[in-house]
């Protein structure tokens, strides 16, 4: 039996069984990991450190001792999360070398419920970017095809949990981050409410964006990742204290009288065809069980791209300020005085698109442009935000494409970032409106390309997410077998 | 005629265990770098938490000062690179600060003056630099430091009264006790915004002199700017609207930055904070833990201690001498003498040893008034006793007993003192029945000589007059 391509909730019982130990689990994970290294999906692995806790965890579990329930499984985490002791680059030139000095709430409860850090993955420069193209350590390739890029930021994280180097992996999602990898690569991602997950010890990009959450191969993993991950933190003003369900109990294979909503800006005439296809397949699917569609219209979906880059823009520039070659990180060389030595440092430290971002948020909150850029963008995104809450008096969930194409080739749209900017379409609003959503695979193109459906929940309410999820999975991996 | 129009804003660091946004210790002078935390360090991906004590004390500073308090505020970022700013922002207000209005009263040269207060917003400190030859050092101790800027109504019109505001402002916070206000440890700090113009003629250009870090200097950088901006303008000049800095060595402001190269702050709301938002109740909580303040005291002491109006604001103006004389009080019930007392020698040993605080307990400060008041001993052991018990806070009584300081009430014995002093110069009271009753003195200074001063002065001053003649 191939154990690394179990799912999470599959290797939990042979750990449990004790069909296999946790050590002989991590150590088939590495090898794995060496095998797939062309994949450039991990910038650091912390082997030692792994290898410990698998030890420790087995030793527990001989003693019959408690152990969480994560106990033993190999997991990996973005490299913008910190953790204690390793090295947390952001996949940029700046942090090269930087040493996380203390580690991030939701590592540290993964860690608590046992499970075992084997690696960080790659990542566009501090999130940036929606192809994996933009790390200082290279380009991450999609493991379906190794031409294709994995999507981003959390391409690496995708990349490494479709290629079985790990059973989840945690990634960030400002803009689609954890949906659009997930999507190009055929595994399933979560980004839960915003304020469900702590951010603390997360490496910010847009403060008010970001959101933490789980990559995985299925449904019910996703939902016992986020189990252990949900909550409010102490050391976070903005994580919330909204009870947290039990999230494995939504999972019911149930969907009868489920209002599924669909706007009409989701099918839209730049929608590739085959994505429109399978999603509308999907669709079907769950009528013929007892769903029932509602037409929704959100006109302001479109518009919300635009409010994320001024306001994820902004944010950034200000976040991004710290990296200053003062206090750690990158500082250049040679210098005459400190304004000189915060301009080289940073030019030599960032890349590209950073820098990009860095400029497009000065200048919106810089004097006289501050209401006619950030304050509009943060009018609107009210507006946004009503039409989903008005969206949500009618319907359940919404289903709509995650990305409108498939992956794209590596270096095909690095140029035009206009177009690169427009595969966040379907992704950036959920953000924008803080809601919930979940990419999962919904079959492939004739390429053999994975697609990705998104389902959007109200706030705080991923069980519903789940409970859909769950049922579409199980339905598409039917009908397979037939 | 010119006439000055000064705004201030003062910086003042709020005594909160904690800082601001973390966990670390608020404490001057410790060993540099030793309360700091991912958070405070601008370490990447740690995120602020707000200090809910420092909301209460920049609450209780606003009510003090009769603000009105905001119910909601926001925090937001002031955005631009320093060294001295880890995350190369300080967490600040502008759109919606805390606190709005207010005023506070001032008096010079037996003028009263109302000066308006425009708010009082709450930010973090900044870390402290400190420039060595080598290079520059950061000490982040201070950073992250709760402050509160208390920004004025340019509603001062001399320098007398920027420091009297200044004065009376220390005093307020120092009342309600939710700061220091130590200029020289930098816990109290003013930024002087000035301008001249002419009766019935619109405001002149302004400008601003940073980080003024004692009374003296915003007296004399006052001064020495308000003459500059004179001469200019007499020579035809335009005022410049710039940043100047007060140099304490030559008493002159230089030009630190013009208003062309002023900084862009990008204020924004943090998206780490949730805005802060307070209930009525909570602020009506905070109104009715205030203490009693100055004026209310002063008040009491002129009504029902029979104070002179003169020595209760004196007493009272700063609240540890008004609370220690309220203590003294409860041990020798005579106010007046008190009073006299503390204005009098307690004030004049305090200069002297350059202290900020009474360094003798109430408590055996009534001692030895109690005992100076009851003849036990005279005003000169009185005095010898308060140098003795000052800093070292000894029993006064014990003091007195060991040394054997008491007073000499004794007629006979004094009496045979002062006839072998007057049988030893002959000449002195030749002198003196010739008519120079100065001569008086000699014998008088000499009695006390003779007994360490502790001879009664009243009884010595009689016994001299009978014996001499």
């Amino acid at each position: 039996m191939d154990y690394l391509k179990l799912n999470l909730w599959e290797i939990k019982e042979k750990l449990e069984s004790k069909e296999i130990t946790s050590e002989e689990l991590v150590k088939l994970c590495f090898q794995r990991i060496k095998e797939t290294k062309e994949l450039n999906a991990l910038i650091s692995t912390c082997e030692e450190m792994a290898l410990k806790q698998a030890k420790l965890i087995d030793e527990k579990r001989s003693k019959n001792e408690k152990v969480g329930i994560l106990a033993g499984i190999p997991i990996i985490i973005k490299d913008n999360i910190n953790i204690e002791g390793t090295k947390t680059t952001c996949a940029s030139k700046f942090l090269e070398n930087y040493q996380s000095i203390y580690t991030a709430t939701c590592v540290q409860k993964l860690i608590d419920a046992g499970a075992v850090i084997v690696g960080k993955a790659n990542m566009d420069e501090f999130a940036m970017g929606s192809s994996n193209e933009t790390s200082y350590f290279g380009v991450v390739h999609n493991p379906v095809d190794t031409d294709y890029v994995p999507g981003g930021s959390s391409g690496g994280s995708a990349s490494a949990v479709a290629s079985y180097q790990g059973f989840s992996a945690l990634g960030t999602d400002t803009g689609g981050s954890i949906r659009e990898p997930a999507s190009f690569c055929g595994v399933v991602g979560l980004k839960p409410t915003y304020g469900r997950v702590s951010r603390y010890g997360v490496v910010a990009f847009a403060s008010s964006l970001d959101q933490v959450g789980p990559i995985t191969r299925s449904v019910k993993d996703s939902a016992i990742m986020l189990q252990v991950l949900a909550g409010r933190d102490e050391n976070d003003m903005t994580s919330s204290n909204t009870e947290i369900p039990n999230y494995l109990k939504a999972i019911d294979f149930d969907v009868k009288n489920l209002k599924i909503g669909i706007a009409k800006q989701f099918f839209n005439d730049q929608l590739n065809s085959e994505v429109k296809e399978k999603i509308s397949h999907t669709i079907d699917i769950l009528v013929k069980n007892g769903a029932q569609t509602v037409d929704l219209d959100l006109p302001s979906f479109a518009p919300a791209l635009s409010v994320y880059y001024i306001i994820s823009s902004a944010e950034a520039a200000s976040n991004l300020a710290r990296f200053d070659g003062v206090k750690y990180g990158r500082r250049a060389e040679k210098f005459s005085d400190i304004v000189d030595l915060y301009f080289k440092s940073r030019t030599q430290g960032f890349g590209k698109e950073v820098k990009r971002r860095i400029m497009l948020g000065n200048y919106v909150l810089s004097s006289g442009y501050f209401d006619a850029y950030y304050n509009k963008a943060k009018k609107v995104q009210k507006v946004i935000k009503k039409e989903f809450d008005d969206a949500f008096k009618k319907c359940d969930i919404l289903i709509c494409p995650t990305t409108a194409n498939p992956a794209f080739k590596i270096g095909e749209k690095s140029n035009d970032h206009l177009a690169m900017y427009l595969t966040d379409i379907f992704t950036v609003p959920i953000n924008i409106a803080g809601l919930p959503a979940m990419s999962m695979p919904c079959g492939k193109n004739k390429d053999g390309l994975p697609i990705g459906l998104q389902l959007v929940a109200p706030m705080f309410n991923e069980s519903v997410i789940f409970k859909t999820g769950s049922f579409i999975e199980k339905a598409l991996e039917g009908e397979k077998d037939v | 005629m010119y006439k000055m129009v000064i705004g201030l804003e003062v910086h003042s660091e709020l005594k909160t265990k904690t800082k601001c946004f973390c966990g670390c210790k608020n404490e001057f002078g410790s060993i540099p770098n030793t309360h700091c935390c991912p958070v405070c360090t601008g370490m990447p991906g740690a995120l602020p938490v707000l200090n809910q004590k420092a909301v209460e004390y920049a609450i209780r500073a606003g009510l003090a000062v009769n603000c009105r308090i905001n119910e909601y505020s926001v925090f937001e970022r002031k955005n631009y690179f320093y060294p001295d700013l880890p995350k190369a922002y300080q967490i600040s207000q502008l759109e919606y600060p805390l606190c709005v209005g207010g005023e506070v009263e001032i008096e010079t040269n037996g003028v009263k003056k109302t000066i308006h207060l425009d708010r009082i917003h709450l930010e973090e400190d900044a870390c402290k630099l400190i420039h060595k030859d080598y290079g520059t050092l950061v000490d982040y101790n201070r950073g992250g430091v709760p402050l509160i800027e208390i920004v004025s109504k340019p509603d001062i019109a001399s320098a007398e009264e920027a420091v009297a505001y200044l004065k009376k402002l220390r005093s307020i916070l120092l009342y309600i006790g939710v700061s220091d206000c130590k200029m020289q440890e930098g816990s109290l700090r003013c930024d002087v915004n000035l301008s001249l113009h002419k009766e019935g003629e619109p405001l002149g250009t302004r400008t601003e002199m940073k980080n003024l870090n004692s009374f003296r200097a915003v007296q004399r950088a006052i001064e020495y700017e308000a003459k500059r901006q004179q001469e200019e303008l007499e020579k035809g000049n335009k005022i410049i609207q710039e940043t100047r800095r007060f140099d304490d060595v030559t008493g002159k402001t230089y030009s630190m930055r013009t208003k062309e190269d002023a900084q862009d702050y990008r204020y924004f709301p943090d998206p780490d904070l949730i805005p802060i938002e307070v209930t009525k109740e909570y602020i009506e909580e905070i109104r009715s833990s205030l203490p009693r303040m100055a004026k209310q005291r002063a008040e009491e002491y002129i009504s029902k201690l029979g104070l002179t109006e003169k020595d209760a604001m004196l007493l009272t103006e700063e609240r540890s001498v008004a609370d220690y004389f309220e203590e003294v009080l409860k041990d020798c019930n005579n106010p007046k003498f008190v009073c006299n007392w503390i204005l009098g020698e307690v004030f004049k040993k305090m200069n002297a040893t350059e202290s900020e605080d009474i360094k003798v307990s109430a408590k055996n400060m009534a001692k030895i008034l109690n005992m100076y008041n009851s003849g036990e001993i005279g005003q000169s052991v009185a005095r010898k006793l308060l140098d003795e018990v000052w800093d070292t806070d000894k029993d006064p009584a014990q003091i007195v007993e060991e040394q054997g300081l008491k007073q000499i009430n004794d007629e006979k014995g004094l009496e045979a003192i002062i006839q072998k002093i007057i049988d030893d110069n002959p000449k002195a009271v030749a002198e003196i029945k010739a008519g120079n009753q100065k001569i008086m003195a000699f014998f008088v200074g000499q009695a006390m000589k003779a007994t360490s001063g502790k001879a009664n002065p009243k009884m010595v001053n009689e016994l001299v007059n009978k014996l001499v003649k």
